[in-house]
C-alpha cells in the first residue's frame, strides 16, 4: 500500500516538474522529404506556446513530441492548468500561439476580449465524464447511487473548473432518471470533501485513496488506468465540446495554425483517441 | 527629509557615485511597490465592499481568522515549552532538533502539503491508524490548521528561543540559588523578561499561518467554509471573479501592513 501511494506520488511530482514546460526534444538529424515550415528563410530555432485544459496534459505532451518530430528546430512549450485559469492568465497579458480550452464559454470571453480569432476557432474533441475510484475501494462502491450514501467523501472540480461545472450537470440530469431519487444531486454534492483546482487535482486525491470517489473525464481515466471506473448512462453524460484557436498575440501565428490543423490532422486525433476522447472527424 | 537634503547634494555637487546605490534599489523597490499599488488601484472602486462582503469572500475571511488564530495557539502551546528547551537545556541531538524545527521556514509549502498528506492521509504511514478510531484528517478544518501550525510554528519557536538564550545566565543563577525551581523560573524570570520576542514570534506565526495557500491546498482541499481560506479563495477567484480575488488580497495587505507595524514598534522598543 505505502509503496504504491509513493510510487503515484513520485510519479505526480514527476509530472509536475514536467508538466508545464516540456523538455525540448532535440531535432531530428534524418533527412526530412517535407520542407520545413517556418517562413523565414534562415531556419531558425522556433518556439510555439500552447495554453490547454488539464484534462489535455497526457495527449497533447505525445501530440507535441510528434509535431516537433515532423517539423525540425520547432519546440513546442505547454502550458496546462484549468481553461478558467489559462483564461485569465491569457486576459491579464500572458503570450502564448494557441488556446485549448475544455468548454466553450472560456472561448467564448476571450473572443469577446479580442483576444481570439472567432474564424480560427473550431472543435477539435468531444470528451465524456466517469466516476473513478480508488483501486482499494475504500467506501465499497458499486453502483452511482452508492455516491449518495452519507459518509462518502467525493472529490469534484470547483464550480469554476469546466470538470466541475460538467460533473454538476451530469448529477442534475441523473435527478430526472427514472432510476435515481429526484434530489440525488443534493444528497451527492454533500458528500463533497472538495473542489479541486483542476481536474487532474481530482485525480490525485482519488489516486492517493484520500477520496472515496471523484468525477473526471474518461481520459483522465485511461490515463490512470489503475483506477476502477462506473460510467453514467449515455443519456445522462455531458459532452464536452473542447475548442482550440491561434491566439490574436500569437508570435508564431503561422505555426499555431500547423499545430491546429496537426491536431485535427489522422494522426492527431488518433493520439486524442489513444488517450480517451472522443475525436471529431469521422 | 534628510534624504531629499541628501538627494539634493548629491545633485548639486558632483558626487555621482551616489546613483551607484540609487539606481539598483529602484529598481528592486519598483518590482516590490508596483504590484502592490496596482492591486489596490484595480480594486478601489465602487464595488470594493459588494465584492468583499460577498458570501464567498466572509466565509474565507472568518475561516482564515478562526484557523490562523488556532494554528497560532498552538504554536505557542507546544513551541513555548520547546523554545524553552532549545535554549536552556544541552543534551545529545540537540542540533538534529534544531534543523527539524527550522526546516519548514525554507521547505516549499507544496512539500509541505504533500509530506502532511503521506504522513497523515487516510491512506498514509500514519494516519492509516487513525482510521479505526473513525478519523480521517484530510478535508477537514483540523487539516487547515496542522498546515499552517507546520509551516508557521517554527517562526514562533525560532523568536522565542532567542528571546530565552538573550536573557542574562546570572539572573537564573541567583534564582536557583534562591531555590526557585524550573518552573517557577520560567514563570517569574523567563516569561516576563522575554515577552517581546514571544509577541514578535506570536505575530510571524499569525502573518504566516493567515498566507498559507500551498501546503493547505494539498492537504485539506477546497471547500468553502470549511478549508477554503483566504488565500484559496483568492486563488480560485482568479478563475471566476478577480473582484473578489483583489477585494481578499487588498484585506490581506492591509491586515500584513498593521501586522508589520506592530512588528516594527516591538523591535524598536528591543534595541533602544
Amino acid at each position: 500500500m505505502k509503496r504504491v501511494a509513493l510510487a503515484i506520488l513520485m510519479v505526480a511530482a514527476l509530472l509536475a516538474a514536467c508538466g508545464p514546460a516540456s523538455p525540448p526534444v532535440p531535432a531530428k538529424s534524418t533527412p526530412q522529404i517535407e520542407p520545413p515550415v517556418p517562413p523565414t528563410a534562415t531556419p531558425q530555432p522556433l518556439m510555439i506556446t500552447v495554453f490547454a485544459a488539464a484534462s489535455l496534459t497526457e495527449a497533447f505532451t505525445e501530440i507535441g513530441k510528434d509535431f516537433e518530430a515532423v517539423h525540425p528546430g520547432v519546440t513546442v512549450t505547454f502550458n496546462f492548468a484549468s481553461s478558467g485559469s489559462l483564461r485569465t492568465q491569457l486576459e491579464q497579458g500572458a503570450v502564448a500561439d494557441v488556446f485549448a480550452s475544455a468548454n466553450q464559454t472560456e472561448m467564448d470571453t476571450l473572443i469577446t476580449d479580442n483576444l481570439a480569432e472567432a474564424n480560427s476557432t473550431q472543435i477539435f474533441l468531444n470528451n465524456s465524464l466517469l466516476v473513478i475510484l480508488p483501486a482499494s475501494n475504500p467506501a465499497n462502491i458499486q453502483t452511482l447511487q452508492d455516491l449518495a450514501r452519507p459518509g462518502i467523501k467525493l472529490v469534484l472540480g470547483d464550480t469554476t473548473v469546466p470538470a466541475g461545472k460538467y460533473a454538476r450537470q451530469i448529477l442534475a440530469n441523473l435527478d430526472k432518471d427514472p432510476a435515481f431519487t429526484s434530489d440525488f444531486s443534493t444528497q451527492v454534492l454533500a458528500n463533497v470533501v472538495s473542489n479541486e483546482t483542476n481536474v487532474k487535482q481530482v485525480v490525485a486525491k482519488t489516486q492517493l485513496g484520500e477520496a472515496d470517489a471523484g468525477i473526471v473525464y474518461v481520459s483522465d481515466a485511461v490515463a490512470a488506468p489503475e483506477l476502477k471506473a462506473i460510467e453514467f448512462p449515455t443519456i445522462d453524460n455531458v459532452i464536452a465540446k473542447y475548442p482550440i484557436s491561434v491566439l490574436k498575440s500569437a508570435p508564431q501565428p503561422d505555426l499555431a495554425a500547423d499545430f491546429i490543423a496537426y491536431v485535427l490532422s489522422p494522426d492527431g486525433q488518433a493520439i486524442l483517441k489513444k488517450w480517451g476522447f472522443i475525436p471529431v472527424a469521422p | 527629509m534628510s534624504l531629499l537634503n541628501r538627494f539634493g547634494r548629491w545633485l548639486s555637487t558632483d558626487r555621482r557615485p551616489g546613483w551607484v546605490f540609487i539606481l539598483p534599489s529602484l529598481v528592486l523597490l519598483v518590482l516590490l511597490g508596483l504590484p502592490i499599488f496596482a492591486v489596490f488601484w484595480k480594486s478601489v472602486n465602487a464595488y470594493f465592499f459588494t465584492y468583499a462582503l460577498a458570501p464567498t469572500a466572509l466565509s474565507a475571511l472568518r475561516l482564515s481568522l478562526l484557523t490562523s488564530s488556532l494554528s497560532t495557539l498552538l504554536a505557542v502551546a507546544a513551541g513555548m515549552p520547546l523554545a524553552y528547551i532549545l535554549a536552556r537545556w544541552k543534551f545529545h541531538g540537540k542540533t538534529v532538533l534544531e534543523l527539524l524545527v527550522d526546516l519548514p521556514v525554507v521547505l516549499p509549502p507544496s512539500v509541505a502539503g504533500l509530506a502532511l498528506l503521506i504522513a497523515f492521509g487516510r491512506q498514509g504511514v500514519f494516519g492509516r491508524w487513525l482510521v479505526p478510531l473513525g478519523i480521517s484528517l484530510p478535508f477537514t478544518t483540523a487539516a487547515v490548521i496542522m498546515a499552517q501550525t507546520f509551516v508557521a510554528a517554527p517562526l514562533f519557536v525560532r523568536s522565542a528561543k532567542i528571546g530565552f538564550v538573550e536573557i542574562d545566565p546570572q539572573l537564573e543563577e541567583a534564582a536557583i540559588v534562591e531555590g526557585a525551581s524550573e518552573l517557577q523560573l520560567f514563570r517569574s524570570i523567563m516569561l516576563p523578561l522575554a515577552w517581546r520576542s514571544l509577541l514578535t514570534g506570536i505575530v510571524l506565526t499569525w502573518t504566516r499561518a493567515l498566507g498559507e495557500f500551498g501546503a493547505t491546498i494539498l492537504f485539506a482541499g477546497n471547500l468553502e467554509g470549511r478549508t477554503q481560506t483566504m488565500p484559496l479563495a483568492i486563488y480560485l477567484g482568479l478563475e471566476h471573479s478577480l473582484g473578489v480575488a483583489l477585494a481578499l488580497s487588498v484585506m490581506l495587505v492591509m491586515v500584513s501592513v498593521v501586522l508589520l507595524g506592530v512588528l516594527r514598534k516591538l523591535e524598536k522598543k528591543k534595541y533602544d
